[in-house]
Order: structure tokens, then C-alpha cells, then sequence
């Protein structure tokens, strides 16, 4: 095996394995909502992870953008447009757009008041969709139909519907690690690791990190316009703050040195919430304490269990320890 | 006139309960260098707390004053639980054990009370009765209860200040805030200052909640409301900053009632009576966070940039 389809084989296998759901019984109509579910969140936490892991950027203001997509797909409906080539376009500009103005703002500083300002703006986002009264108001507003594309109602097929959402998250996945790859990326990087050399180097971080912010932005938009899509119905809570932090719980329970990490962290947390709310009425009390502790222990998330396990084991065992001696 | 007022009072009324709670938030993010989004938990445990021992003794008054004790326990075990495993931590582990810690109390929380509002014993034994007023300026009589929020949020404010700036124990906090690795080697035992620091701004936060709790809801999401608004003070006033946490905890206090209660009727005079009190509603709710991103467009680093300079 090659050293880059290793780093990646965690994130292709559990395309792969996405890609197979429906023919291995997992089909119906149940299923294919919450893999769907999986996958949109997946979209947005892939382009979160984007920003955490690549430009050492901490945004809990994330779900804005993707409540922001959404609501550009239910504000069209209530005007009564819901052509797809329209409606998709739009709701990953405006999500961009809000990206743009408050990245403006929030990338002026860094740490923690990054962290509060992100929190704040999308806070901001979640008031003044509550306040949408011709939308639903707190109470959410109810899609009159899905999206439709060239006047056809392709995303009405559940199984379209499955393979738009994972062909989607495959491309945001490559796509990210090749702009990861590339020029723009390492500068980015660069500027994680060390802002002052970067500096001296001669990159200003800043105009990087606001492209970087606007892109995550946009995919955050497009992943909410698929989330309206999805559920059929759009409410205030979408952009809740707990929703931004459920994002970053997927990027650091995925990995954050692997964008991918992102698509299996969102797939743990939607299986995860979904059966044990099953199991029980106050499922957080659990839920709870499990981000506590995969916090505490699982620093590298998910992709980086194995190799811990693999060291732990090697080096609990007898033969390695004679070796050492 | 006396409406303006009114909302100033108010206002000013919820900025001194901001600043008790982001009080102990600036400190512990000042001493430990730990962003701590539990800390909203802690104005929300006071205030249940509260409410049920007031009901329990049958005084309002007993029932605020236990309930600090509690939240002064409460935050000793989760500091002895989950945050003192974080000080070493980056700030994105920090961020989401902390933001674990408020989904598992708050849940527990609606298991123990329920999702219902709780109901609070009135204070008793103030001026014109439980809840009753008094005449401030001619004709307006404004609940003497919320004067009392006033009151303490002037008296607390420079009991803290003295604590900080005039103690041994001040002195050490201000010292570990900028100097930790030399306070530690002077021999001050810098663990079981963080702890006591940690414990202090959950008792303060838990008496924020206790005092809010006859004049708002005490329901399970009361402390998120509160924490990102704290958040917003913490960043307008600069992080660190007693006295920056003060100014901006009655600013954003101030700009949230009263623009409130006039936007809708200052948007009526150019726009038609309905859709005025939409976008007022709208504009109102935006009004903090757009005054936040202001102030940081000519100052990053807040009003009064002090601690550590993180």
C-alpha cells in the first residue's frame, strides 16, 4: 500500500461502504434518510474540519451557514420558485456571502476570540431567522416540494436522492484535500503552524484565511440547501449553537489531521444520537459524557484510534519489551 | 420619557447580571487560560437551585443564599471531574468537553425538573410588598426588587475589584494570570489557585442565577442565552478585564433593552406600522451582535485589552 491511499483508506472505505448501504438492506425509506442526514452533515463538517484542521481556525459558529442555505431554499419556495439551478446557486452565495462579511470581522482576531466571535455572529444568524415571521417564525417552515431541476422532480427518488448527496460529499472530500495539496493550502498551513514565518516568508495569513472561510462557507450553504431537501421542513434550530458545536464533534471525533475523519465522525454521531434516543427519553445523559471522554482520551479521533491501539499493544507486549532490554 | 427610563433600568439591571456571570468567566479564562462554555450551567443550576430551596423553606431569600454553596460544589466537582484535565488542552478540546458538559447537566437537569419553567417564590419583605414598587420620579414607580439587582450589581463589582487589586490572594491571581510559571516557582501551589479561582466564578455565576430567578424563566437553555452573551461582553470589554467586563456587561445590557423597547417604534416613523415591527424585532436581536463587530473592526483586541494577551 502507498503512504497516500493509506492516509486516505479510513474516508474511502466509508464512501465505499456509503455507496453499498442501499443494495445491503439498509434501503428503505428509514435508512436512507438518516444516511442522507449523515452525508449532508458529513458535507459540513468536511468543510468545517476545512477550516479547524487545515487553517487552525475554530469556528462554533458554523451551522449559520448551512441554516443559511436552507433558508435560501425555503425563502424561495414561499415565493414559489423551486428550480434547482436557481435555488442551489443562490443559497450557496448567500451562504458565502455571510461568510464573507462576518470572516471579515471574525479573522481579525484568532484563539478564543475567534472562537466567541463565530458563536456571536452565529447566534446573530439564528435570532434573525426566528424573526422571519412570513417563514414560520421559531415554529419552522414546511417545504411545499423538494427542489426540482430543469422542471423535473429527480430529487424526489430516494435513491437519486442517496448517490446526489454522496457523489457531492465525495467531490467536497477530494476537493478539499486537493486544495489542502496545494499552493494555497500550504500556505495556509503554514500560517497554522507558524503565523509570525509565514509572515516573514512574505504571505499575509489574513486574505488566505478569508478565502478559506468563504469556501467553507459555501459548502456549508450547499450542504443546507440539501438538508431542506432532506427533511422537507426548515426551523430555527437549524443554526442552534449546540448544532455548531454537534459539527465540531465530528471533526475531532473524525481526526482533525484528516479532512476525511469528518464523514466517519458525522456518520458515528447521527447513528449514535438515532439509536440511543431509541433506547431512552434523556439519551444527552449518556451522549453527554461520551464527547467528555472522547475528548479526554481520544485526542487524535477516530482514524487515529487504531495506531494508538496498534502502540499501546506494542507497547504492552512481552516480545517488545525483551527487545528494549 | 419615563419609558426611556424604564429600559435603562432594565437594562442596566441585566447588564450587572451579565457581569456576574462573565466576571468568573474572564477570571478563570485570565488565570487558566480555559474557555469555559459550562460556565452558562452554573447560572442555570443557581437559579433551580434557588427556586427549589426558596420553595422548600418557604423564603426566597434562604433559597438564593444556599443555592451558593451549591454551585460553589458544583463547580469544585466538575472542576475536579472534567476541567482540570483541560488546562494543558487547546482550545478546541476545551470548546467541546466543556460544550459535552453542558448537554449532560443541562439534560439531567430536564430529568430532575422537567422541561416546564419552575416556579419562584416571590422575594418578601421589600417596600411596597413581594413584588411592589417604588416612586422614583413623579408618577413612575419602578419594582423595588430589580433596584435591589441594581444595588448589588454596584456593591459586588467593588468588592471584586478590592479582592483583586488590594488582596495577597488578588495579587496572586493578577500575578498567575500574566506569570504562571513563575508564580509556581515562587511556591504559590498554582493548581489549588485555579481551583479556587474556578470555584469562585461558579459561586459567582450561580448568585447571578439565583438572582435572576424571580424576573426570568428558569428553564433548561437559560444558561446558553446568558453565556453567549457574556461571550459578547468578554469580547467588547477585552478578555481578562475586570473592569472592561463591567463597562461592556452595561453596554450590551443597556443596547439590548432599550433597543428592544424603541427600535420597533423608531423604525415606525419610516416604514408602515407591521412590517416596522418585524424588522424592529429583527434589527433589536441584531443590535448587540452588530455593535460587537464594530467595536472589533477598530479595536481587535476589545475596549480594555488586558491579562493575557492571547
Amino acid at each position: 500500500m502507498t503512504a497516500p491511499f493509506r492516509k486516505h483508506a479510513l474516508a474511502l472505505a466509508t464512501l465505499l461502504a456509503l455507496a453499498a448501504a442501499p443494495f445491503l438492506g439498509f434501503g428503505d425509506g428509514f435508512a436512507l434518510s438518516l444516511l442522507a442526514r449523515a452525508m449532508i452533515l458529513g458535507m459540513a463538517a468536511v468543510s468545517l474540519s476545512l477550516l479547524v484542521g487545515g487553517a487552525g481556525l475554530v469556528s462554533l459558529g458554523h451551522a449559520a451557514t448551512m441554516g443559511i442555505g436552507a433558508y435560501t431554499v425555503v425563502a424561495f419556495d414561499a415565493a414559489g420558485v423551486s428550480e434547482g439551478l436557481i435555488v442551489f446557486p443562490a443559497a450557496i452565495a448567500a451562504a458565502a456571502a455571510y461568510a464573507l462579511v462576518t470572516g471579515a470581522v471574525s479573522l481579525r482576531t484568532s484563539g478564543v476570540h475567534f472562537i466567541m466571535i463565530t458563536l456571536a455572529f452565529g447566534q446573530m444568524a439564528f435570532f434573525t431567522t426566528s424573526s422571519f415571521s412570513s417563514l414560520g417564525g421559531d415554529d419552522g417552515y414546511t417545504l411545499y416540494a423538494r427542489t426540482e431541476w430543469l422542471g423535473t422532480r429527480i430529487l424526489d427518488n430516494r435513491l437519486t436522492f442517496h448517490f446526489l448527496c454522496l457523489g457531492l460529499l465525495a467531490l467536497v472530500w477530494v476537493g478539499g484535500n486537493l486544495l489542502l495539496g496545494s499552493r494555497f493550502g500550504r500556505v495556509l498551513r503554514a500560517a497554522r503552524e507558524n503565523p509570525q514565518r509565514a509572515l516573514a516568508v512574505g504571505f499575509q495569513p489574513y486574505p488566505y484565511r478569508l478565502v478559506a472561510y468563504v469556501m467553507a462557507g459555501a459548502v456549508g450553504g450547499l450542504a443546507g440547501a440539501l438538508l431542506a431537501n432532506a427533511t422537507e421542513f426548515v426551523s430555527p434550530a437549524l443554526l442552534s449553537w449546540t448544532r455548531s458545536g454537534e459539527l465540531l464533534f465530528m471533526v475531532i471525533l473524525g481526526g482533525v489531521g484528516q479532512i476525511g475523519g469528518a464523514i466517519l465522525g458525522a456518520l458515528a454521531i447521527v447513528l449514535l444520537e438515532e439509536s440511543l434516543s431509541h433506547l431512552m427519553v434523556y439519551w444527552r445523559l449518556v451522549f453527554g459524557p461520551l464527547l467528555v471522554l472522547s475528548v479526554l482520551f481520544l485526542p487524535d479521533g477516530l482514524v487515529g484510534a487504531p495506531l494508538r491501539l496498534r502502540a499501546a499493544i506494542r507497547f504492552a507486549s512481552p516480545k517488545r519489551r525483551n527487545a528494549d532490554a | 420619557m419615563s419609558m426611556l427610563l424604564v429600559q435603562a433600568l432594565n437594562g442596566l439591571q441585566f447588564g450587572v447580571l451579565l457581569f456576574l456571570v462573565a466576571a468568573g468567566l474572564s477570571l478563570v479564562f485570565g488565570v487558566m487560560d480555559l474557555i469555559n462554555l459550562a460556565h452558562g450551567v452554573q447560572y442555570m443550576l443557581g437559579a433551580y437551585v434557588a427556586a427549589t430551596l426558596g420553595v422548600w423553606t418557604g423564603s426566597f431569600w434562604l433559597g438564593a443564599l444556599l443555592a451558593m454553596p451549591v454551585a460553589l460544589l458544583v463547580g469544585l466537582a466538575l472542576e475536579w471531574l472534567v476541567f482540570r484535565h483541560l488546562y494543558r488542552r487547546d482550545h478546541l478540546s476545551q470548546v467541546l468537553a466543556t460544550f459535552g458538559v453542558i448537554l449532560t447537566v443541562e439534560e439531567a437537569t430536564r430529568a430532575l425538573w422537567g422541561s416546564a419553567p419552575q416556579t419562584v417564590l416571590e422575594p418578601s419583605g421589600l417596600t411596597g410588598g413581594p413584588m411592589g414598587g417604588v416612586e422614583i420620579v413623579a408618577g413612575l414607580i419602578y419594582p423595588t426588587y430589580r433596584l435591589v439587582i441594581i444595588g448589588v450589581g454596584i456593591v459586588v463589582p467593588l468588592l471584586l475589584w478590592f479582592l483583586v487589586e488590594r488582596t495577597r490572594a488578588g495579587m496572586l491571581v493578577r500575578a498567575g494570570a500574566t506569570h504562571p510559571a513563575m508564580v509556581s516557582a515562587l511556591g504559590v501551589d498554582i493548581r489549588r489557585l485555579f481551583t479556587v479561582v474556578f470555584a469562585f466564578g461558579a459561586m459567582l455565576a450561580g448568585f447571578a442565577g439565583a438572582l435572576a430567578s424571580p424576573i426570568f424563566p428558569v428553564a433548561p437553555g437559560m444558561g446558553d442565552t446568558v453565556l453567549i452573551l457574556c461571550f459578547v461582553v468578554i469580547v467588547i470589554g477585552g478578555v481578562g478585564s475586570i473592569r472592561g467586563a463591567f463597562i461592556a456587561a452595561l453596554l450590551v445590557g443597556l443596547l439590548d433593552s432599550v433597543g428592544r423597547a424603541m427600535l420597533p417604534d423608531l423604525l415606525r416613523l419610516v416604514l408602515d406600522p407591521s412590517s416596522a415591527r418585524q424588522t424592529g424585532a429583527a434589527l433589536a436581536s441584531m443590535l448587540v451582535y452588530i455593535v460587537m463587530a464594530a467595536i472589533l473592526f477598530f479595536r481587535p483586541a476589545g475596549l480594555f485589552p488586558g491579562g493575557r494577551a492571547a
